[in-house]
């Protein structure tokens, strides 16, 4: 089968991009899109041109790195997929296929669709974790967790760190993945002590990082390769909201 | 130069605790001053990362993705081992030991892997208090499953995703310590060498793959913990940036390479498809359970299966073959991985494959179906189904899925002491990057146990009795001519890289060596097929340094330049696995050489290899020179594994 591409290239993030056209002949429907782009970015090389540039790295579904917005759809047309389980079978042959970066003022475009998701990390590193330094645990079953609330922490926890919410959302906002941390660790034992300010902390450094404000639209969850819920984002705002009041009444 | 293992006197039992008794400390008001540089932020260096930046040491960690987050680790599905005995089911660290060191039949040193069974139930304590969201059983303790090699329920999981949960343990640790500014972190950044200053590992150099600079950064230690180098097969289950780059930089400073030829393939992954394939992907071996593994007995079948012109449900059930109940009746499906991997390649190498490529046996689950129903096996198997028929767009449901070996570990990797030192003075390997607990094989569950034994629980340990004598070593600094040495030399050969312009891509390149790697250095072994390969390893090297095209600059991102960096080391590096399963005149383990086996059964030589190859560098194509650290089993008896 044939693809026709539109590709954003952009050099780096101070020049501006554009899209490019190129078509791929000789495709395999049993191929992952980034095969695709492999075959198209080796046919590049052999023409001394500069291969396109893309994040990848598990090729599972697991790592997060894969990121494209593909026909205006952030991972593509599957639903619960990431980029690199998105298979050409999805598509038919001679279509015209559209393919982007993340776009959202906090992931700036390093090159092509390459952006910069740190981030992510700065709001993590800001409260998205349980203060306990090695050693100093307890025997692990010293510590029973509900099964059921063990597996609403797991659903939470699954979440990839990709920004394809952000990405989806008109208002490029953070909160599904804020809230899915938030979530995981307000519904284990181990997150009480720090339950509030670790709201306070990772909101207010999402804000700084530019992301926008949420609308309640659910575009985030439609386009979430790990099927992360809103109702995480419900679970964040009380604690957000009980957080805020307890430090002002202070 | 003599290799000392520096295992502590003393029973096994108390060699460890001897051992952090005696070792030396240093005090916080010096921790401070003391700078170390962690290349790689898996399970192993993430854990190591946070645990030094807690005690006080100032880190620079350093990983090629664009987040900690993302190493390969990550990917890790099955689950972590532990001697807890919470099922009380007799399990001891002392069974978990014996386990490794059978599993990995008889290779390993008993004074490393007893170690990591005694602390391997810390780790499942630290991970929890961290918020690990682990299976749990309806009471709210932690649940365990099974895994091959053993007859106790030790592994702890979550869900698929035990590698992902874990590594995300010891992510936010990290990001902990880098918000409180202890740790300084470098995303996006690949080592390209070591600084070895008078015999002391004294930083890096590392190219900002943003920018494509190359950076100099200092440290009192440095510690590796890069991952494994199956990607040196081309497919593997690996992550596609998974690379050897910075241990066989190492390698090239002076640390020797342990056991390079030990790889680990395993038995159930989806078979290649086509040329364009850039991975493979695991199936669990979970699945061996109720699968039923098969192909037809005759050769006009599999050709008919082959050619689509039969299915395999057209093959009557006196007509298939369900190899391993014949050869192995009291394991049956459920032998260890080495053995399965093997017994798919020879009913493969006899014909009887039943996939285009001729590589793919069937794991039929009809049996199961029909036994417990379509709705309880879908529900066992729940997340695996759905995955494999995304892949392949065929229902295993309806039809039995078609598998088959796909690289999956490297045991190899470089040598460590009981410390986790290389040869080189005051650098470190941790996890998969070094040679040191699986022996000639790793038992299922027991990566992600060793990697956080390393980071949490041993590292943390040992490097202070090495930064002891550090406390008044002052920063040096960064135009020292060690360093401009190192970076002139890495910046040249990237040029060079640059330079060739030749016709073929890197992607070929590797593509080829994956070839010869697998073809000669794969599941079976013989002195011929080595020579060759050494051979057209030696050839194919020279010819990437004549005809590979790596379009684009250097000052700039350009994938293309840090995958041709990453591939001319696959092919050193190809060449020493080559020449150590030469050398290896046994069968044990992943390592099997036909010449040396018993009907098809790998026959080790106790007398002869009860030892580990520790490899030093000699010159890129010249011989490398063998150190050999023996073996001593003063706990354990050595057997014959059989699964007959
Ligand atoms: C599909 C799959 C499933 C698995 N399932 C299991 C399981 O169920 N149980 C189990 O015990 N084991 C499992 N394993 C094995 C296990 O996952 C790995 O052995 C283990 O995670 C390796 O951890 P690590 O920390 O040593 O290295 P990795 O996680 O590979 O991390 C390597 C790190 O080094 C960095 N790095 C590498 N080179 C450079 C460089 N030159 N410069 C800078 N940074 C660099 C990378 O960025 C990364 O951060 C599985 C493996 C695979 C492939
Ligand atoms: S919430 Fe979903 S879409 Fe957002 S980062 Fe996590 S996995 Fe990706
Ligand atoms: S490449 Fe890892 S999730 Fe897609």
């Amino acid at each position: 089968m044939k693809l026709n591409l539109k590709v954003w290239r952009q050099k780096n993030a101070n020049t501006a991009g554009k899209l490019v056209d190129y078509s791929v002949d000789n495709l395999n429907p049993d191929m992952s899109f980034l095969e695709m782009v492999d075959v198209l970015n080796d046919q590049l090389v052999k023409k001394g041109e500069e291969p396109v540039g893309f994040d990848h790295d598990c090729r599972e579904g697991i790592c997060g790195m894969c990121s494209m917005y593909i026909d205006g759809r952030a991972h593509g047309p599957q639903h619960a997929a990431t980029t690199c389980q998105l298979y050409l079978r999805s598509f038919k042959d001679g279509d015209t296929v559209h393919v982007e970066p993340w776009r959202s003022k906090a992931f700036p475009i390093v090159k092509d669709l390459v952006t910069d998701r740190s981030a992510f990390d700065r709001i993590i590193a800001a409260g998205g974790f349980v203060s306990v330094n090695t050693g100093q645990a307890q025997d692990a079953n010293n510590l029973p967790v509900d099964k059921h609330d063990a597996e609403k922490a797991m659903d939470a926890a699954a979440c990839i760190g990709c920004g394809a919410c952000v990405a989806a959302c008109p208002n490029g906002a953070a909160m599904l993945f804020v809230s899915a941390k938030i979530s995981q660790l307000a519904l284990l034992p181990q997150g009480q002590p720090e339950r509030d300010l670790r709201a306070l902390r990772m909101v207010e450094q999402m804000d700084e990082e530019g992301f926008g404000n949420c609308s309640n639209i659910g575009a985030c969850e439609a386009e979430c390769p790990k099927e992360i819920k809103l109702t995480n984002i419900a679970r964040m705002n009380r604690d957000f909201l009980a957080a805020s009041l307890v430090s002002e009444t202070e | 130069m003599a290799i000392d293992s520096k295992i502590p006197e003393g029973k096994l039992q108390d060699k460890w605790e001897e051992y952090k008794e005696h070792a030396k400390l240093v005090n916080p008001a010096n921790k401070r001053k003391i700078e170390i540089i962690v290349v790689g932020t898996g399970l192993a260096g993430a854990s190591a990362a946070a645990t030094l930046a807690e005690q006080g040491y100032k880190v620079k960690a350093f990983c090629f993705q664009d987040s900690p987050r993302r190493a390969h680790s990550i990917a890790a599905q099955g689950g972590i081992n532990a001697a807890k005995n919470y099922k009380n089911d007799g399990d001891s660290v002392y069974r978990l030991f014996y386990d490794t060191i059978k599993g990995g039949d008889f290779r390993a040193r008993e004074a490393n892997v007893y170690r990591l069974a005694s602390v391997s139930a810390n780790i499942i304590d630290q991970a929890t208090a961290q918020g690990v969201p682990f299976a749990r059983e309806y009471g709210g303790l932690l649940d365990n499953r099974s895994f091959g090699g053993t007859q106790v329920s030790r592994t702890f999981y979550a869900r698929g995703q035990t590698g992902q949960q874990l590594l995300l343990g010891a992510y936010q640790s990290l990001e902990r310590q880098i918000g409180l500014g202890n740790v300084e972190m470098f995303n996006r950044h690949e080592m390209v060498d070591v600084v070895v200053i008078d015999g002391k590992a004294r930083g890096i150099i590392a190219r900002n793959l943003i920018t494509g600079k190359i950076e100099r950064y200092f440290g009192h230690a440095v510690i590796l913990a890069s991952g494994g180098y199956g990607n040196v097969f081309y497919l593997s289950t690996n992550a596609m940036g998974s690379n050897v780059t910075a241990a066989w930089k190492a390698h090239k400073k002076g640390a020797f390479f342990g056991n390079p030829c030990y790889t680990q393939i395993h038995p159930t992954c989806i078979p290649v498809s086509g040329d364009y394939q850039s991975k493979l992907t695991l199936m669990s071996e979970s699945l061996r359970n109720d699968g039923r593994v098969w192909v037809p007995k005759t050769k006009e079948d599999a050709k008919a299966i082959r050619e689509g012109k039969k299915r395999a449900e057209d093959i009557k059930e006196e007509d298939r073959d369900y190899y391993l109940e014949r050869k192995y009746p009291s394991f049956g499906n459920l032998c260890p991985r080495d053995i399965a991997s093997r017994a798919a390649k020879e009913a493969c190498d006899d014909g009887r494959g039943i996939v285009p490529s001729g590589f793919g046996v069937f794991l039929d689950f009809g049996d199961a179906i029909k036994r417990l129903g379509v709705e309880t096996v879908k529900a066992r198997y729940g997340e695996l189904f759905p995955m494999y028929q995304n892949i392949t767009n065929e229902d295993p449901l309806k039809t039995p899925m078609k598998i088959y070996p796909a690289v999956h570990y490297t045991m190899g990797g470089l040598w460590v002491d009981y410390e986790l030192m290389t040869t080189v003075k005051g650098l470190y390997a941790l996890g998969e990057a070094n040679f040191s607990d699986h022996g000639a094989n790793r038992l299922g569950a027991s990566a992600l146990m060793q990697g956080l034994a390393d980071g949490y629980f041993v590292l943390p340990y040992t490097i202070n009795n090495y930064l002891s004598d550090e406390i008044f070593t002052k920063a040096i600094p960064l135009d020292h001519p060690a360093f401009e040495e190192a970076a002139k030399g890495a910046e040249e050969r990237m040029k060079k890289f640059l330079s060739i312009n030749g016709k073929q891509s890197v992607e070929d390149f590797h593509r080829k060596l994956g070839k010869i790697m697998w073809e000669y250095c794969g599941m079976a072994r013989n002195a011929e097929g080595l020579t060759k390969a050494r051979k057209l390893i030696g050839e194919l090297r020279e010819e990437f340094w004549k005809d590979v095209k790596v379009p684009g600059e250097l000052n700039d991102f350009n994938p293309e330049l840090d995958k041709a960096g990453r591939v001319a080391d696959f092919i050193e590096l190809g060449e020493l696995m080559v020449i150590d399963a030469l050398n290896r005149n046994e069968s044990c383990g992943g390592h099997f050489r036909e010449e040396y086996q018993d009907q098809g059964e790998a026959k080790r030589d106790d007398a002869n290899y009860l030892y580990v190859a520790a490899w030093e560098f000699t010159g890129v194509g010249a011989d490398p020179t063998l150190h050999k650290e023996d073996l001593k089993y003063e706990n354990i008896k050595l057997q014959v594994r059989s699964y007959k």
